[in-house]
């Protein structure tokens, strides 16, 4: 909303400075986002006829014109203006006038002497348009002070309202405002009743009381279609920002702009029979004076006539009876339309409505006729015409159902004390009606405010009128309950610290990706699919976080860097469909190039599998996760990736990036990743004591020769599972292939140890339990020893 | 001289010769090994009287200390030498480079996250969480969003395709959802990421919000104010950081409040920025967490994140974010 301050000034009374007009504004919550001064800052710019224009002798882009400029004596200005024409009426800065940053001052331009400069609106502040000069109308004065003639000694606020102050739509109701919150009085203008000269009428109805609380009509006649809509009018319809178009189109703005109530101008001659406000029927459609179709909706509101719809109530008007520059009788419509009938029937249709806009929050409905005497009025003075009698319908009107205030409730939800009579005094300003029972207060809104419903509502503007600057800062007194924390459970702070410390960087990708990320990634042709994406490479929520760590490792390797080790912590989408049917929080880990960043003491070596499973296994902690082979995963290397379970439970996958897509997306080498739910890496488990043997331990070495296929993840499964209960650990600790070991086939060594709780193992039963090892190695997995 | 000082003399020249400990052991053997001279000596002892005996026998042992004596020192020296030599040999150009994995690190986002949990965290806030797929009725309904009303405007919105389901719009709905399991106190903080359909220098399509909830006995405005002020100040590490209320809207709370930060004085004006929405939890909002407003009060506010972190180290570019480039990052470690 933007409001010129002189307007506000003559209509009202407002007399603040403007800055101290937009404090006020911004601290009663209607804030002002920008003060722009109407034109910019200069003076002895006044209005001037081009007499004539020659080329100028020595430049083809300027041209000499000799101006009048008033007092008698013509000027000679060169100009470089593409559209100075003689007999114009353009801003001319005489000599001497002060412009911001420069003087104007007589001077040669190429050989010819110029007097003064014609000017463009950017030259006046009033625009940013250079593209030529000012044309100004035929009538201006010659001589006249363009700041007086173009009424430039003007502010523009632009305001930020937000959805419930509907009543701020207009110069009255900030008007309104303005004088609650600065406690003065406001007096608006009154529209005064414009008697009826000739009898001409339409009937008007209310089919849909509920949707159309009142509807006023009335027709003038023979209004002259060659009027123009007067400068002063024009020029405040541009301040709020519309275009002037045609008188009787300007005056309805006008009026909306003044008191906020949209009204709506049909040509009276291409109406026929009664206007009846009602509900559009199954296949009812409009052409709408955008031109745009308005197809049948449930509940659309409609202004028909005998003929069908010709408006879309309280939205926009039809093409085919709305005012022309050939009309001259006129049927002007006000009328008060629910919001619950108007709201998102402009958006559903993809209208833009200034009416729909206010009449969605709230119009006042005791302003209905006013508006329209007040059109009627301006109609006659401006376009010429005779008026009808007002014919009207009554719908069913808002209620003004009055609320208890309880003192003592505002006084504890502000957190300060205010008095009983200053919260009263505060609600009378706003011009509630305030009656008292017992200690409350009983507040009834007046008819512009559809937001004051509740108790809270009063509490909010006893505080907005008391000035939200006064609001103290307390600390907050209450019980304070110790907060539940595992001992054991790590925030997402502590897993990604414990990440990073391993030398991944943490990114933050879009949750929303391409399909064919999904299709690539995670074989997922049913992603989750957004309705309205920002792009169509974002039109799919994410199953997994592989797409977008590749694709940082990609913009990271193209902007020169050679190693990259890089983090995600965030929601996957998955199940399929359109209903999610979980979100879980996934961490993920992308390796590219060496293991180690390049330094003197390491050799540099490509990060592999292991090193991606050992970052996971040192994040998760002993124990906790186990690592199956067979991992099928979309993203990963068949033979390079393993599923990574906790239990039963499959909570994620470590691999190889698959050769296809890493040939896909343009990547030299292979990164390896991991990516896993973060629940089980967050759930804590607190230790428990089990107790220290004293016994010695006793480490054997044992290296076997296995087929190739074997995994040593089964192997060992094998064993420790058949192991008694001393020994206390088997592990793998070197694996050969090559000379010595016959192909298809490789080496295992095996460490074993071996520690009795209660006494020390002789050798022999060492030597029976490796000895049982080594056979069920021999008769489970056709293992032959080391030679 | 006496030939037993003149054993001493020779034991004394012997081991100070000896370059290495293997070189004092076969000097040892010269004077204290089987048929070292000393031992020579002992076992003429036997040839002399009972008189001389035990006086000569004294002489030899006194003789036999000072050179296992001259030996100790002399073992020790050479040892003292050797480990020198060695530690010289041995030691290392301190100044190159430990062995290392490079540094990662937390994206500016997080760890201005944590920060706020710690802080809130201190005032006994614990951290709630929701999914970023809601239904309708939590992302706007309970929040008296209500279908068609101009409320649902102020927040474009991302649309599951064939589904009532959204991309939440702000994390409030996670209010909702921690009223309906919680009696209170309630005292919460919910970070996360959220989204609105809007793209541009200063507008990402999706972001992160911190949102507070307060519901207890009592609570209001000024407790609001209160908190808010306080969080500012140890956020941003500064005591002269004030706060502003003034009158806005949201549909969830009543009375509604924009929270305007002084971050700067320039020639006696102050300079605000804008950092957040708040007000008192609207009764109804309330209900919808099943708790009951005639009995308990709350106030929420909601900061954008993202926001808070370009303020915090004067980050000038919302994308930079989003754009996952280490050398940005890095600056975080």
């Amino acid at each position: 909303m933007k409001v010129s301050v002189k307007w506000l000034r003559e209509l009202a009374g407002v007399d603040l400075p403007v800055d101290r007009l937009a404090h006020v504004l911004t601290m009663g919550g209607l804030e002002v986002e920008e003060v722009t001064p109407a034109a910019g800052a200069f003076e002895g710019i006044v209005v001037a006829h081009v007499l004539t224009v020659a080329p100028h002798p020595n430049a083809d882009k300027l041209r000499v014109a000799e101006v009048e400029a008033g007092k008698g004596t013509t000027l000679t200005i060169v100009c470089g203006a593409p559209n100075v024409a003689a007999g114009q009426k353009v801003p001319c800065a005489l000599v001497g006038a002060k412009l911001p940053g420069m003087e104007i001052k007589r001077a040669k331009l190429r050989g010819v002497e110029s007097s003064g400069m014609l000017c463009s609106a950017r030259e006046l502040g009033m625009s940013d348009d250079h593209s030529g000069l000012l044309v100004l109308p035929e009538d201006a004065p010659v001589g006249m002070d363009i700041r007086e003639y173009l009424d430039l000694d003007d502010t523009v606020l632009t305001l930020k309202l937000t959805p419930n102050r509907g009543d701020c739509l207009s110069m009255f109701g900030i008007a309104r405002d303005i004088a609650a919150l600065t406690g003065k009085a406001c007096s608006l203008p009154e529209a005064s009743p414009v008697s009826a000269t000739i009898a001409d009428s339409r009937e008007v109805r209310i089919s849909d009381p509920a949707a159309c609380g009142h509807y006023f009509g009335r027709v003038i006649r023979g209004i002259d279609p060659s009027a123009r809509t007067p400068a002063w009018m024009a020029r405040r319809l541009e301040r709020a920002g519309l275009r002037p178009r045609s008188p009787l189109v300007d005056i309805t703005n006008f009026v909306m702009l003044e008191r906020g109530q949209p009204m709506h101008a049909f040509d009276h001659a291409k109406l026929e029979g009664a206007i009846d406000v009602r509900m559009a029927k199954p296949g009812e459609e409009l052409k709408l004076l955008t031109e745009q179709w308005a197809e049948y909706l449930p509940n659309l509101l409609l202004i028909t006539d005998a003929s069908g719809p010709v408006a879309l109530g309280g939205v926009m008007g039809g093409f085919d009876s709305m005012v022309t520059d050939a009309t001259t009788n006129v049927f002007f419509e006000a009328a008060y339309f629910a919001p619950e009938a108007v709201q998102g029937r402009a958006k559903a249709l993809q209208l833009t409505s200034d009416a729909a806009y206010r009449f969605e929050r709230g119009v006042d409905f005791a302003g209905t006729r006013a508006a329209l005497e007040r059109a009627t009025e301006l109609t006659l003075a401006i376009c010429g015409g005779e008026a009808g009698p007002v014919t009207q319908a009554r719908g069913t009107l808002p209620a003004r159902r009055p609320q208890r205030v309880r003192p003592a409730r505002v006084r504890a939800l502000l957190g300060y004390e205010v008095a009983d009579d200053d919260m009263a005094g505060a609600l009378r300003r706003l011009h509630c009606t305030v009656a008292r029972d017992g200690g409350d207060l009983v507040a009834t809104p007046p008819t512009w405010r559809f937001d004051l419903a509740i108790e809270e509502d009063y509490v909010e503007e006893v505080a907005r009128v008391h000035g939200y600057e006064h609001v103290p800062a307390a600390a907050p007194r209450s019980s304070v309950p110790m907060l539940d924390v595992p001992e054991g459970a790590r925030t997402r702070f502590d897993l990604k610290r414990a990440v990073a410390s391993l030398g991944y960087q943490e990114v933050i990708n879009y949750s929303f990706v391409s399909s064919q990320w999904e299709a690539d990634f995670a074989d997922n042709a049913t992603a989750v699919r957004l309705a309205n994406p920002i792009a169509s490479n974002m039109d799919v929520m994410r199953s997994t976080l592989v797409g977008g760590l590749v694709a940082a490792v990609k913009s990271n390797l193209n902007r020169d860097e050679e190693r990259v080790r890089l983090f995600e912590v965030g929601r996957c989408f998955l199940g399929a469909g359109p209903e999610p049917q979980e979100q879980p929080e996934r961490l993920g880990c992308i390796t590219y190039g060496p293991r180690m960043p390049e330094q003197w003491a390491e050799k540099a070596q490509a990060a592999d599998f292991y090193d991606a499973k050992g970052d996971l296994e040192a994040i998760a902690g002993a124990g906790l996760l186990e690592f199956r082979p067979g991992g099928r995963h979309p993203s990963c290397h068949p033979g390079r990736c393993a599923s990574v379970w906790a239990g039963d439970r499959q909570v994620g996958v470590v691999g190889e990036l698959h050769p296809k897509l890493q040939l896909k997306y343009e990547l030299a080498a292979a990164p390896v990743l991991f990516e896993i739910d973060c629940d089980v890496l967050l759930a804590g488990r607190a230790p428990r004591y089990s107790g220290v043997s004293r016994m010695p331990t006793v480490r054997r070495d044992l290296a076997v020769v296995v087929a190739e296929s074997l995994s040593a993840g089964a192997i060992l499964a094998a064993v420790r599972a058949a192991v008694p209960a001393c020994v206390r650990e088997v592990e793998v600790f070197d694996q050969y292939r090559g000379k010595g070991v016959e192909s298809g086939r490789k080496s295992l060594a095996f460490r074993i140890v071996i520690q009795d709780t209660a006494r020390t193992l002789t050798d022999a039963e060492v030597e029976e339990i490796v000895g049982s090892i080594r056979q069920l190695l021999i008769q489970k997995f056709q293992a032959s020893p080391r030679t | 001289m006496q030939p037993i000082d003149k054993i001493v003399a020779d034991a004394r020249a012997a081991f100070d010769s000896a370059a290495s400990v293997a070189d004092l052991e076969q000097a040892k053997s010269r004077f204290l090994g089987k048929s070292g001279a000393l031992t020579e000596l002992l076992k003429g002892l036997g040839k002399l009287s009972a008189e001389e005996r035990p006086k000569a026998g004294a002489a030899i042992n006194e003789a036999k200390v000072r050179v296992e004596a001259l030996l100790a020192s002399r073992r020790d020296a050479i040892l003292a030498a050797e480990l020198d030599l060695r530690l010289a040999a041995e030691s290392i150009d301190v100044t190159l480079p430990g062995r290392r994995q490079s540094p990662g690190g937390l994206h500016p986002i997080s760890r201005a996250q944590e920060h706020i949990e710690r802080l809130f965290a201190s005032m006994g806030f614990s951290v709630a969480d929701g999914p970023e797929i809601e239904n309708d009725f939590y992302n706007f309904t309970a929040l008296r969003m209500f279908p068609d009303h101009p409320s649902r405007s102020m927040q474009d919105t991302f649309y599951v395709a064939d589904s009532d389901k959204v991309l939440r719009t702000h994390t409030s709905p996670v209010q909702i959802r921690h009223m309906q399991t919680h009696e209170p106190p309630i005292r919460i903080i919910c970070p996360g990421r959220v989204y609105r359909v809007d793209h541009d220098a200063t507008h990402s399509p999706m972001f992160h919000q911190i949102e507070g909830l307060w519901v207890d006995e009592g609570i209001s405005l000024a407790d609001l104010k209160g908190t808010v002020a306080q969080f500012c100040r140890a956020f941003f590490e500064r005591d002269d950081i004030g706060i502003r209320f003034r009158p806005s809207y949201f549909p969830f709370v009543e009375p509604g409040v924009e929270i305007d930060m002084e971050w700067e004085r320039k020639d006696g004006e102050v300079k605000y920025l804008e950092i957040g929405g708040a007000g008192v939890v609207h009764p109804d909002v309330l209900r919808n967490g099943n708790i009951d407003p005639e009995r308990y009060s709350g106030f929420a506010f909601g900061m954008g994140l993202d926001r808070l972190a370009m303020l915090k180290y004067g980050v000038n570019d919302l994308r930079l974010f989003f754009d996952n480039d280490l050398k940005f990052l890095r600056q975080f470690r």
